[in-house]
């Protein structure tokens, strides 16, 4: 009586190349991934993005939560599955990411897409969005969004260290911008999928 | 979840096939799926794919220091983790029996063939040594998971470079990554897995079974061989009786396919270290081969983030102004502050009216305090007498408060003490230091009560 519907997301977060100095003006690293790799997930994708663990857990778990049509399947399970391969940084960003992109490739109805963006204030209060793991680790201040695709409205914020409310606003109008960017990313791999009918 | 069941005409199917010399996905029976391999950015990371089985490693190290018994030896540690995504079936409480199962053929393959050189991972005897850690996961379920977590296994040992150690005397100098190039292990020779199925009490053979294989098969014969035809570990399972040139005739198969893995192993290698060395890209980014229309790359992106202090400021122009700050936090030392200073308690309250009686009931005490700050609500007492309380002692009742009734559940406590404050917490706040001198006298009814609570 009861389904369970497995979607499972493989989570590479690094970049292509080794550490490279980002520059002053903020820009996301180089984005690829893959959908339907693994053939016993009813849908998987893999993201590679240039202790927490269970609070990790929790943030995707209700981001997802708030987007899924559940209504549409009623006494169904949905387990999502992360497995994260490498940390190059900003690795909740990439989790949502690679769990939206999976949750498409099984094809679970979903009243919007969404996607995590992380930005990092350090000392001087320079934004920088998709930070690596050094500039994480030295900035003041990480925030991480997840937004979804519709209105560019917020679903969950994680934030760790000091910053104004200024900065907050800052941050989220930055990473609203970089969401756009993120679900063109969506929208033309999807297309490329499905190019071939 | 359950695994769905094999149904009996799929199980038919197969097995005549298999009878016929045939094989589902069009191999012979000697013949190995695609082995793929790619490697991270990270030294020590890659992923094998054997076919649709995806299994990734990962080697890390630590100094630590060594066993009582071995105390010139560094420490392996191999760990295979069966992924829920691998099969449906892979619960994390459910798999015990095939975990157990493939680890420990993993742990005699790679640790008693003594294929990395465990003296080498000494830095001080007795002291400290290297603990090399070989984590393993199995990504996806097609089949064959022991021949694909033997290759990620080794592939990742050879890959992997540790940091280099110099010790002078009695000083142990740790280089990191960017002072000194890291240092490859030690390996001495490449132990890899190769699988057979039986099919038919013996009769049959397939060397790489795939998932639907596996499922019809009677047993399997394990062997791990290196390419010098070495054998290092062998197992059978299944409870099939297998014919000693049975046995042979799969050794020398063995021979023949470990030899190919191994070249291809060696291949990849080069190929990853030449590339890194030639300053080119590396990492899983670029093994996503960009022909695959499931695989979708895009470059760098500047985003445009000029407007973005405007916007900001216009949000906060419209919205609300904050609301009041109550109190900076202070800082006591690194990892703890407070914000304001504390929740006033009101025993002080109560002075008079303890002084008039002797003993209370129970010694609920003072989890008061959190609790009081609850106005003058009434509470009532659950009988766990954990709420408010007010004060109901054998002299009799006594109303603290002007207004608010007493509400008596039917606890089993002869006395009862239920407590209101009767004062508004603005109040109660200010009045913060001067109720401190009396909090203390009120201990000594406190313990009282709890004597007689003792007695009865």
């Amino acid at each position: 009586m009861e389904e369970e519907m497995h979607t499972d997301a493989k989570i590479r977060a690094e970049s292509g190349t080794g550490s490279s100095p980002r520059g002053p003006g903020c820009s996301l690293r180089h984005f690829a991934c893959e959908q339907n790799l693994l053939s016993r997930p009813d849908g998987s994708a893999s993201f590679l993005q240039g202790v927490a663990e269970k609070s990790r857990e929790r943030l995707i778990r209700n981001t997802c939560e708030a987007v899924v049509l559940g209504t549409l399947h009623p006494r169904t399970s949905i387990t999502v599955v992360l497995q994260v391969v490498s940390d190059a940084g900003s690795l909740l960003a990439c989790c949502l990411n690679a769990a939206c992109m999976a949750l498409v490739d099984a094809g679970v109805p979903m009243r919007a897409l969404f996607c995590g963006v992380t930005c990092a204030l350090d000392s001087d209060g320079t934004l920088v969005l998709d930070p690596t793991s050094k500039q994480e680790k030295e900035a003041r201040a990480v925030l991480t969004f997840a937004l979804d695709s519709v209105e560019r409205k917020l679903l969950m914020s994680s934030t760790k260290g000091l910053y104004s409310d200024t900065e907050l606003q800052q941050c989220l109008a930055a990473a609203q911008a970089a969401s756009q960017h993120v679900f063109r990313f969506y929208r033309e791999s999807l297309q490329r999928r499905y190019s071939k009918s | 979840m359950k695994e769905t069941p094999l149904s009996n005409c799929e199980r038919r199917f197969l097995l005549r096939a298999i009878e016929e010399k045939k094989r589902l996905d069009g191999r012979q029976t000697y013949d190995y799926r695609n082995i793929r391999i790619s490697f991270g950015t990270d030294y020590g990371c890659c992923i094998v794919e054997l076919g649709k089985t995806r299994v990734l490693g990962q080697v890390s190290c630590e100094l630590v220091s060594p066993k009582l018994n071995r105390a010139t030896e560094g420490i392996l540690f191999f760990n295979l983790e069966l992924s829920q995504m691998a099969a449906p079936a892979f619960e994390p409480g459910r798999q015990s029996d095939l975990l157990v199962k493939l680890n420990r053929l993993l742990e005699r393959c790679l640790r008693n063939s003594k294929c990395i050189d465990t003296e080498s991972l000494c830095v001080v005897a007795g002291e400290k040594v290297w603990q090399i850690r070989v984590d393993l996961h199995l990504l996806n379920h097609d089949g064959n998971i022991i021949d694909a977590a033997s290759i990620a296994a080794i592939v990742a040992l050879c890959h992997f470079r540790r940091p280099d150690v110099s010790v002078q005397g009695d000083e142990v100098t740790l280089y990191t990554p960017e002072e000194r190039d890291p240092v490859p292990l030690s390996i001495h020779h490449m132990p890899i897995c190769v699988s057979f199925a039986f099919f038919q009490q013996g009769t049959y053979l397939l060397v790489d079974p795939n998932e639907r294989e596996e499922r019809v098969m009677d047993g399997l014969l394990v062997i791990a061989m290196n390419k010098h035809r070495e054998i290092c570990t062998i197992q059978s399972s299944g409870g099939i009786m297998l014919l000693k040139d049975q046995v042979l005739r799969c050794s020398k198969i063995a021979g023949v396919k470990v030899a190919e893995i191994t070249e291809l192993i060696l291949k990849a290698l080069e190929n990853d270290q030449k590339v890194r060395k030639e300053g080119g890209k590396f990492g899983f980014a670029e093994s996503i081969a960009n022909q695959r229309i499931t695989a979708f790359k895009m470059e760098k992106a500047p985003i445009d983030t000029s407007d973005v202090e405007e916007k900001a400021e216009e949000i906060i122009a419209e919205a609300e102004p904050p609301s009041e700050v109550v109190s900076t936090p202070v800082l006591w030392t690194p990892g703890t502050a407070q914000i304001g200073e504390g929740v006033e308690n009101s025993w002080g309250d109560l002075e008079d009216s303890e002084k008039e009686d002797d003993e209370g009931g129970g010694d609920q005490a003072i989890i008061l305090d959190s609790i009081k700050m609850d106005t003058g609500v009434e509470v009532s007492d659950i009988g766990s007498q954990e709420m408010g309380f007010h004060h109901v002692g054998q002299t009799g009742l006594e109303f603290l408060t002007s207004d608010a009734p007493i509400i008596l559940s039917d606890s089993e406590e002869e006395e009862m003490i239920i407590l209101e404050p009767d004062k508004n917490p603005k109040k109660i706040r200010t009045q913060t230091t001067s109720a401190k001198q009396e909090k203390a006298p009120s201990k000594k009814p406190v313990k009282r009560r709890k004597k007689k609570r003792a007695a009865n």
